[in-house]
């Protein structure tokens, strides 16, 4: 239970009563959650949040780092020492308010941001034990602010009277628009889909991060003064140029996502019951299928059967635990490296795992077996062992001769990644892509080969996550700053 | 919202609506399609455009009621408005001067092969028009065609109307008399397609059809639509919708569009379940005055 604001005035200093020895003693506090074979049936949320009382009791374990490397290695900057001792002294307003100075979407990182990479992985704490709960902390903030932050409070800039076109609203281009709305400049947010929040909205399930959460970061961004617009494809609907020229744009920034997903080019690709987890995805979470018929669109049926997702990244894990909750009668993760080298989240493999996901690990599909009527009735697969480290610094699979075989499977879901949409590329002369399509840009200041223009995000990198994406974000609305200020390019 | 500025049946079954689209009115070029998506709990699917207008920021969609979106649609009027139109998607056609052209229409298919023929007769291209229906009512844009043809001829399975028969027939007859083409576009239900495409192979003819597979966004990133061409998957959205329709894998198009049928047969007969009751809930009330035989008052 979240308790609600009291009107006294938070102390100045840290309240933090524990010295440091005594701190570092304190167990990390667990993440409430539901019960892996109730949630494994539904697709709310599994994580119940920090009450009150365990936030408080993880911010007492922060030890006050005179320099703080969990900010260092936030690609957002995210003050974290500042809003953890705003927790402790129970201002938590004001912890939400110290996040958002550096975060738009606190709600959102503090679900889905991968802090053991980051904030987590650099705590001091991890030297003696577990590091400090930096994204469940994030979360509860982020959670009371909703609760009880009022809209009408936000005060907007002074406007600047320049224009700033965003292209995508997924995390790089929210980050950039909610930055550059807080400097006062007109920001116009363009989507291509129905609902506002691109991957956030088609790609992460509701059970790890709700609809609702993402409409209300959003709304906080509206009533900042954020415009924006779906239903348009930049590239088809209205083109960069067009932005630029006759819609008067000072600036145009791309962040349209990675896009396109890959198939292995192996036989049988084709049939169905094969998918693409970006379409299994978006039916679901953008489309609500898994409501059919109550909203309209459809999934086939996965009551009983066997499906497996290929491929071992956090994608691949939405999937395979969406595939439980729409009846799945058994859910497998076929990836061809181990364990330890899934790109995947740690917590997320270890709720896929509670939620009853077998991982047949170094095992790869080699083609998809037709059941005559071109449905998919199984896999062939061949087993792996790894080699030496190849250019991602990973291990390498090498296909063991012989140990080929097959798994029955009504329904298999390709999450081996993306390469780049092409639309933008196709329709923005002079805009200089890479060898794979990807937008160059520079990595500091977000620069395209196109005055005026940057872009971020997945678009640039390839598939990354949504935090790096929001750094990029970061760092062009930044540079998109000193850019209108100056005119200089 | 995208308010329906005029909306009438041009055929049993086939509506034409007059949609307030600006931005989608000024970029639309021939071969390219929207997506919509009627309402909140609706799906999204691809959709035809026979025409735009630029100036007056209206885009022209030609339906046919066939599952229980396209129902919902076409029970639409004047005056209401569709909550989501994404657009112009696709690659435009390849427009230039081939000679002759061949432009067939099936069904509501011919509305999608519109704004192409008009665009190829617009390069110079002498254009040779088949339109087909299963019967006469079911021919559509046959005036309009004649606009933008030298030459039009209408098929009806039925022979209701013109000459009875397949448009495959009717483009057999003018390979068979000499007839030089040098350019063969398709557009209409896939056995149609697929049986040009066959036709044409042989005689070496360039062929192409516009697909219309499963799609849910429409800009490239769900991967639903792919086709297969000569083996490989390309994506309807992005790389299409028009292919050469002899490295298209029809037998794979007609298999994956079956992916849902059982749920689409529900989905509609839940929907015409629906509209049946509503319309029972509807009946006026029994009147308070009582009507003679005659129907004098009493």
């Amino acid at each position: 239970m979240i308790t609600p604001p009291t009107s006294k005035t938070p102390p100045k200093k840290s309240s933090n009563p524990l010295a440091n020895k005594e701190r570092i003693k304190l167990p990390r506090q667990h993440m409430p959650e539901r019960p892996a074979q109730v949630r494994n049936k539904q697709f709310t949320e599994v994580n119940l949040g920090y009450s009150t009382e365990l936030a408080r009791q993880e911010a007492l374990r922060c030890i006050e780092c005179a320099k703080p490397s969990c900010t260092k290695d936030c690609p957002v900057g995210v003050k974290v020492k500042e809003f953890v001792q705003l927790i402790v002294d129970g201002d938590f307003l004001g912890a939400a308010a110290k996040i958002r100075e550096d975060n738009v979407l606190p709600a959102i990182t503090g679900r889905v941001c991968p802090q053991e990479d980051h904030c987590e992985g650099a705590c001091l704490l991890c030297n003696k034990g577990e590091s400090l709960g930096i994204g469940y902390l994030e979360r509860f903030v982020a959670d009371y602010e909703r609760k009880y932050f009022d809209l009408k409070n936000i005060k907007k800039a002074t406007p600047t009277g320049k224009k700033v076109a965003i292209v995508g609203s997924g995390p790089s281009g929210l980050t950039a628009a909610g930055d550059l709305v807080a400097k006062g400049y007109q920001v116009h947010v363009f989507e291509a889909l129905h609902e506002i929040g691109g991957v956030l909205v088609y790609g992460i399930p509701e059970f790890r991060l709700p609809k609702s959460i993402i409409r209300e970061q959003v709304d906080y961004m509206r009533a900042m003064g954020v415009e924006f617009e779906t239903d348009v494809v930049v590239g088809r609907t209205v083109t960069i140029d067009e932005l630029m020229g006759e819609e008067g744009y000072d600036a145009v920034f791309i962040g349209t996502g990675a896009g396109l997903p890959q198939f292995m080019g192996i036989p049988g690709e084709h049939l169905n019951g094969v998918y693409s987890a970006n379409e299994f995805l978006t039916r679901i979470n953008l489309m609500h299928a898994y409501e059919f018929p109550k909203f309209d669109e459809p999934m086939v049926d996965f009551r009983g059967k066997n499906v497996a997702v290929i491929g071992g990244g956090n994608t691949a894990l939405d999937a395979i635990r969406s595939a439980l909750r729409l009846g799945a009668g058994k859910a497998f993760i076929l990836y061809r490296r181990s364990e330890a080298e899934m790109p995947a989240r740690i917590e997320e493999i270890k709720h896929a795992k509670e939620e009853g996901v077998e991982f047949q690990v170094l095992a790869a599909p080699l083609e998809f077996l037709d059941d005559g009527k071109g449905w998919l009735r199984a896999a062939r697969c061949q087993k792996m062992e790894l080699g030496e480290p190849d250019s991602s610094g990973r291990r390498r699979p090498i296909p063991i001769p012989g140990s080929e075989y097959e798994i029955p499977l009504a329904v298999a879901i390709m999450a081996i990644g993306t390469t780049a949409n092409p639309i933008i590329r196709m329709t923005t002369p002079g805009l200089e892509t890479t060898k794979k399509g990807y937008i160059q840009a520079d990595e500091v200041t977000q620069k395209t080969s196109r005055r005026g223009v940057f872009a971020g995000g997945d678009i640039v990198t390839g598939g990354a996550t949504v935090i790096l994406a929001m750094g990029a974000g970061r760092r062009a609305a930044k540079s998109i700053h000193e850019f209108l200020i100056s005119g200089k390019w | 919202m995208f308010k329906i500025l005029d909306a009438r049946f041009i055929a049993p079954g086939i509506k034409r609506f007059v949609l307030e689209a600006p931005r989608i009115a000024r970029k639309q070029r021939p071969g390219q399609f929207v997506i919509i998506r009627v309402n909140e709990t609706g799906e999204r699917i691809p959709l035809t455009i026979e025409k735009s207008d630029p100036d007056k920021g209206t885009v022209n969609l030609v339906v046919q009621s066939i599952g229980k979106t396209t129902h919902l649609l076409n029970s639409l009027e004047t005056g209401d408005s569709i909550l989501d139109i994404v657009g112009p998607l696709g690659k435009p056609s390849e427009i230039q001067n081939f000679g002759t052209a061949v432009v067939i229409g099936g069904g509501v298919g011919t509305a999608m092969a519109f704004p192409t023929a008009a665009a190829l007769k617009r390069a110079g291209n002498r254009v040779i028009t088949i339109i087909g229906g299963r019967n006469k009512d079911l021919v559509i844009l046959e005036p309009e065609m004649r606009e933008v043809s030298d030459t039009v001829f209408v098929t009806t399975d039925d022979g209701s109307y013109s000459d009875k028969g397949l448009v495959t027939d009717k483009l057999r007859q003018l390979v068979e008399n000499g007839t030089r083409i040098d350019l063969v576009l398709a557009v209409g239900p896939i056995p149609m397609m697929r049986a040009v495409a066959e036709m044409t192979r042989k005689e070496r003819i360039k062929t192409i059809v516009s697909l219309n597979p499963i799609m849910i966004d429409g800009t490239g990133m769900c991967g639903g639509c792919r086709v297969l061409v000569e083996g490989k998957s390309e994506f309807a959205c992005v790389d299409g919708p028009e292919f050469d329709a002899h490295r298209v894998d029809f037998a794979v198009l007609v298999q994956r569009n079956a992916m849902y049928r059982e749920a689409e047969k529900r989905s509609l007969d839940e929907y015409t379940q629906e509209v049946e009751e509503k319309q029972k809930k509807n009946v006026a009330p029994p009147p308070v005055e009582v009507v003679g035989a005659l129907g004098e008052k009493k």
